[in-house]
């Protein structure tokens, strides 16, 4: 029989933030973080990294790592830029964008590094 | 100076239709509209007969010559009954294919267009029965209509929700609640990790609860839920009334506050109210849900009405980011290609002719932008699997009982669909099948969602298993 529990959310604690898509499930391994890659890959998205700091997570523009990496089909060079970025802005949540240029929308948005919340 | 002789004279009288309304050799144009009726002819009238009324009746003709027919070019305006196929499965129906002109129509009205070619006809002595199966919109006519007032594209922009289909819930119970305990529903729902809620189709503004203290306790709900998850939030402000002018008393109540999306039901406010209110959308900025009440008054009897495909179709032309279509999976009536069909016909740029999925022409949007199908009735966690592989990512999926029903409340059960849907978009990305593995991938996702795993518990026995009213015309002897 089910005891009902309380869902602990509080505006006072910043780990009830999340992040859009995946920032529900745990954090995933490099494994999984490479299937998802891959999927953006598959679907012929161009690969784009942004980051910011975390108490400024709430904007529509993050900081452009780079420029997209357009045409980039090898997994591990896009795995490789995501690591460069989170080496360069430690602190920072990072983000994977796979930027689909026919609907002029975004495929994939997920964030691979999560900063410290605010 | 080129004098032409006049050909045709004056004899009053009943003709027969197909002398005039039946042109099995003509070639359609790319500016005609087209128009499949499956038409049930009464006893004892030939089907190209029964077919050319049909065209007649629902352009030019009636039922007797008049004389000032011949003081225009009735060649240049009458709609042609241009083929006959049967309906597979069942001998006394036939489909009649209709070609009209477009000088029949008055741009960018898809009053007008209706008005036309259902307007009478339907009541009409020769057919026992009729139905509209599907319309072929001329690229012209979609380039005159006003379309969503943003589309999927600008939704998922201005929502900043990407990769994923969006999560809604409708409010229970749908009448009676005050508006404080209404809102705080709401809370619950989007602090747990639902995008959005819903007003139901008939919470107006009754006694129990007006509307603007609805709007004004909802939209404390989404300012406060969007503070403590970061992420953004909206509440479908139902602004359907009695008149248009309330209608926009509350939609302009509603930007005033800042809401991001308002709901009206297109069918029951009528087209011409609901254009209006789409293109106010738009100039304002606010997003369009569109709840369909009384559809299946219209598409629900395979022998008589509009086939919900038309329905979809009309939608899009009139306005909407997002439309019910039906959940293939759930309590309510749905047949899965069926369904599929006008799904596409929401979402895609070009849909081509599919007869497996009840698509009787192609259909070219131009730049029209798409429209969120949204699956909602009747379900659930264990669901989320079927809808994630039917409906894809353009979808918002909503779950009414099946959030607030949570044994341990509205907050739970949001962040367990939320859990649901993460684990089975990362599962499908991973390129593992979701039908087939849906089980495995909700109790994996449950080890780490206590929510998850309560709601598996709590709705796991129950299935769904009606046949479907209206299914595809298929042979089925």
């Amino acid at each position: 029989m089910n005891t009902v529990q309380d869902y602990p959310s509080r505006l006072s604690d910043p780990a009830s933030r999340k992040m859009e898509t995946f920032s529900y499930l745990p954090e995933m391994s490099s494994a999984q973080i490479r299937a998802q890659v891959q999927w953006i890959v598959d679907n012929g998205w161009n690969p784009a990294i942004e980051h910011t700091e975390p108490e400024n997570a709430s904007g529509y523009y993050w900081y452009m790592w780079k420029l997209p990496m357009f045409g980039e089909t090898d997994v591990d060079a896009i795995l490789a830029e995501l690591d460069e970025c989170h080496e360069a802005n430690p602190s920072h949540h990072v983000r994977l964008i796979g930027y689909d240029n026919f609907t002029q929308s975004q495929g994939a948005n997920m964030v691979v590094y999560r900063g410290e919340m605010v | 100076m080129n004098i032409q002789t006049p050909t045709k004279k004056y004899d009053a009288g009943v003709k027969e239709y197909r002398s005039t309304y039946w042109e099995p050799e003509y070639s359609i144009k790319d500016t005609d509209l087209l128009a499949v009726f499956k038409v049930i002819p009464q006893d004892g009238v030939p089907r190209e007969e029964a077919a050319a009324a049909v065209a007649a009746e629902s352009s030019t003709g009636t039922w007797t010559t008049v004389w000032t027919d011949l003081l225009t070019d009735l060649d240049h305006y009458k709609g042609r009954a241009y083929r006959i196929e049967d309906v597979p499965g069942q001998d006394d129906a036939f489909y009649a294919f209709i070609a009209y002109p477009a000088d029949l129509f008055e741009e960018g009205s898809v009053v007008n267009v209706f008005t036309s070619i259902v307007g009478n006809v339907f009541g009409f002595k020769a057919v026992r029965s009729l139905r509209l199966e599907d319309v072929r919109f001329p690229i012209w006519f979609v380039k005159t209509c006003f379309g969503p007032p943003h589309g999927i594209q600008v939704e998922r922009d201005k929502m900043d929700k990407y990769g994923r289909p969006l999560l809604g819930c409708t409010i229970k119970p749908k009448l009676g609640l005050s508006a404080k305990n209404y809102g705080r529903a709401v809370y619950e729902v989007l602090r747990g990790g639902l995008d959005f809620s819903k007003d139901d189709e008939n919470v107006n503004s009754q006694p129990f609860m007006r509307w603007r203290d609805r709007f004004l306790f909802c939209q404390e709900a989404i300012d406060k839920a969007q503070a403590e998850t970061g992420e953004r939030k909206g509440h479908y402000m139902n602004v359907t009334a009695g008149t248009v002018e309330e209608m926009f008393q509350r939609a302009e109540f509603a930007k005033e506050i800042g809401t991001p999306i308002i709901m009206s039901d297109y069918l029951t406010i009528g087209w011409a109210a609901h254009n209006s209110l789409s293109k106010w959308c738009r100039d304002n900025g606010l997003l369009l849900h569109v709840h369909r009440a009384m559809h299946a008054v219209i598409d629900r009897n395979p022998n008589h009405g509009i086939n919900f495909r038309v329905l979809t179709k009309l939608l899009r032309l009139l306005g909407g980011d997002h439309l019910h279509s039906g959940t293939v999976v759930g309590k309510l009536e749905g047949d899965r290609a069926a369904t599929l069909g006008w799904i596409n016909l929401m979402r895609d740029k070009f849909i081509k002719e599919d007869r497996d999925m009840g698509i009787f022409f192609d259909q070219d949007w131009g730049s029209m932008p798409g429209v969120f199908p949204v699956a909602s009735g009747g379900i659930h966690v264990w669901h989320m699997p079927a809808l994630v592989s039917i409906f894809g990512n353009d979808s918002v999926l909503q779950f009414g009982g099946g959030t607030l029903g949570h044994p341990w409340g509205n907050a739970a059960g949001a962040a367990a669909n939320r859990v649901a849907l993460e684990a089975c978009v990362q599962a499908r990305n991973e390129g593992r099948e979701l039908e087939k593995e849906g089980k495995d991938i909700l109790m994996k996702a449950a080890g780490h969602s206590p929510e998850l795993k309560a709601a598996m518990e709590t709705w796991k026995e129950i299935k769904f298993e009606f046949d479907t009213v209206d299914k595809l015309d298929v042979q089925h002897r």
